[in-house]
């Protein structure tokens, strides 16, 4: 772990030392997350509500799948841009060091630049749990706090899929991000609002709608069209795709280790 | 422990997938077989030169040894270990240098990345210090310490990339052709710190090069392989009686026509000098000189030991065409 903190803190250190390019990227971030953000505050003035959803309701949807994949995007840096260090070769210096594959990898990047996103993404919850017409009290809160570290995971399983593919592929794996930025921004409505299909994927394939749809419609006392353990599996779905990620992850660098591509 | 590296009937081989002629048709698989059944040992305190061709399996053979590769068959014990089933312990205890990529980070300056390597082997701090400060007067990188990595001169680098390899004190250490790039001082300098490094310290190395300068003055004992197989176990010397030209006769002649014996090469022709390439087990000197002093009109000679260069490319050249 402290190996992670210090070879995050080296890349840190290191972008400093092109800080014109680091406040760009920033600055890009946050516009691009402000856009997203501004886009959902129209939606909720023009229409009020989305269905029986209201605006604050909406935005602590939003709030949670939006810190989620902040965090973990800024931990996961590494995974995002691993096809480059595949190509280069630069993962035989990964093997030659003596500690974990994952740890030097996500060690190598830490992207501050996301913390644009993180900004809103705490402004939009901050907001909606201040306007909430329904109570939130200390349980609430640590129901919100277990949704947005599950996601976390869920996102880091993600990542780690994605970047453990380039072991087969070598290119960089850009169909995962419909996934993740697709589905960060499908998710930061009420998945009832979507129909058919594209709402079962982000339910039971990506389950992104455990994370705030389900347990969101409970804590806001509204009636749920699934059973009510189904409002409890945001662990059970960061776990098992962190589970998932890893086992891919693992199987990569074996077949890395055998071809030596 | 009798050997500190050996190697059995190590295979490596790799499928490539040509692509069909059109997009639906069938892709052919080939098997490249970049090792196929080369052992060797080395014991503890050696310093062996690994050489061949380029895609002998050079490269090949130190990935497997350092762990990053697992091979498709043999058997290699580093240090009693296999390093591709206990990694993170194997590679704790061997140093790797690659002559066309740095091990440091690219953005910071040179003893932030030794301070990464102190973390990441888990380094104690007082060992590390003396360490450092030893090996950073022996290579003579104080005044570098401070600069970003992407600043520095190739040979700079490389210079820092060694300490970088030896900050945790391997037993073992891979030079993948170090003195790639550099020029003749700092080629000088880093042949005389692994030399002393191996006498004094016994560290074990095995350098892969094609720098038979390097070859000549550090390997006291030679692999060649070829084609994935080792061709030759030996000294510099035998190199030389493999290749059959072990003798260059270097001489003033008179003008005309240069007639030569049998086994004998005319390598250089200019006006009235000649070099000729001779094996004296094939050709004695005695009739070579006599067959040149009555046809040619000897005025002056000397007889010395090919250039290892020379003597190496006839070697590569007589692979080539046996492949062929």
């Amino acid at each position: 772990m402290s190996v992670y903190f210090k070879l995050s803190l080296a890349y840190l250190r290191g972008q400093m030392q092109h800080l014109g390019s680091f406040a760009m990227s920033v600055t890009r971030n946050l516009i691009s997350s402000v856009g997203d953000a501004l886009r959902l505050v129209l939606l909720g003035v023009s229409f009020g509500a989305m269905g029986r959803w209201t605006g604050a309701q909406i935005a602590v949807l939003y709030g949670i799948i939006t810190i989620s994949f902040a965090v973990a995007s800024a931990l996961g840096a590494g995974l995002f841009s691993f096809s480059g260090v595949i190509r280069r070769g630069d993962f035989d210096r990964v093997l030659l060091r003596p500690c974990g594959t994952l740890t030097q990898v996500l060690g190598a990047k830490f992207d501050l630049t996301r913390f644009g996103r993180l900004t809103t993404g705490v402004v939009g919850l901050a907001w909606g749990i201040a306007r909430l017409d329904t109570p939130f009290g200390a349980a609430q809160a640590a129901m919100t706090a277990l949704c947005v570290f599950s996601g976390v995971l869920l996102f880091l399983g993600i990542l780690m899929i994605q970047g453990g593919a380039c072991f087969w592929t070598i290119e960089g794996m850009e169909a995962f991000n419909a996934i993740t930025y697709g589905g960060v921004a499908m998710a930061s409505y009420p998945l009832e609002v979507y129909k058919g299909w594209l709402r079962d994927l982000f339910l039971y394939v990506i389950p992104l709608g455990c994370l705030n749809y389900l347990p969101c419609a409970v804590l806001f006392g509204k009636t749920l069209p699934y059973p009510l353990f189904t409002a409890y599996l945001a662990p059970v779905a960061g776990g098992a795709y962190l589970a998932l990620g890893l086992l891919v992850w693992r199987a990569g660098v074996r077949r890395y280790r055998s071809a030596g591509a | 422990m009798e050997h500190i590296i050996s190697v059995r009937d190590l295979c490596v081989h790799f499928t490539v997938r040509k692509k069909g002629k059109t997009m639906f048709s069938p892709r052919e698989k080939t098997v490249v077989r970049a090792l196929d059944g080369v052992s060797f040992d080395i014991a503890p305190g050696e310093f062996v030169g690994y050489i061949g061709p380029n895609g002998a399996g050079k490269s090949t053979t130190i990935k497997c040894l350092s762990g990053i590769l697992t091979p498709t068959g043999g058997h290699i014990a580093v240090l009693g270990r296999v390093p591709w089933e206990e990694r993170v312990r194997h590679v704790a205890d061997i140093g790797v240098v690659f002559g066309q990529r740095t091990q440091l980070w690219w953005d910071l300056p040179v003893e932030d990345s030794f301070e990464l390597l102190r973390d990441i082997y888990k380094l104690d701090r007082g060992e590390y210090e003396r360490t450092k400060a030893r090996l950073v007067e022996a290579i003579d990188i104080g005044e570098l310490l401070r600069t970003p990595v992407r600043q520095l001169s190739l040979g700079q680098r490389m210079r820092c990339d060694l300490v970088a390899s030896l900050l945790h004190r391997p037993k073992i250490l891979f030079l993948d052709e170090p003195t790639i790039g550099l020029d003749a001082v700092s080629k000088l300098n880093m042949r005389g710190f692994v030399k002393e490094l191996n006498e004094k310290e016994g560290t074990t190395v095995l350098l892969t090069t094609h720098d038979m300068d390097d070859v000549e003055t550090l390997c006291r004992r030679l692999l060649l392989i070829g084609h994935g197989k080792k061709l030759m176990d030996g000294t510099v010397d035998d190199l030389r009686r493999m290749a059959g030209t072990k003798r260059v006769l270097k001489a003033t002649v008179g003008e005309g026509k240069v007639t030569l014996p049998a086994g004998a090469v005319l390598t250089a022709h200019e006006g009235r000098r000649i070099e000729v390439a001779f094996d004296p087990e094939a050709l004695p000197a005695d009739k070579l000189v006599l067959h040149l002093a009555s046809t040619a009109g000897l005025t002056d000679m000397q007889v010395v030991a090919a250039p290892l260069d020379e003597t190496v490319a006839a070697l590569y050249r007589r692979m080539a065409e046996v492949e062929a």
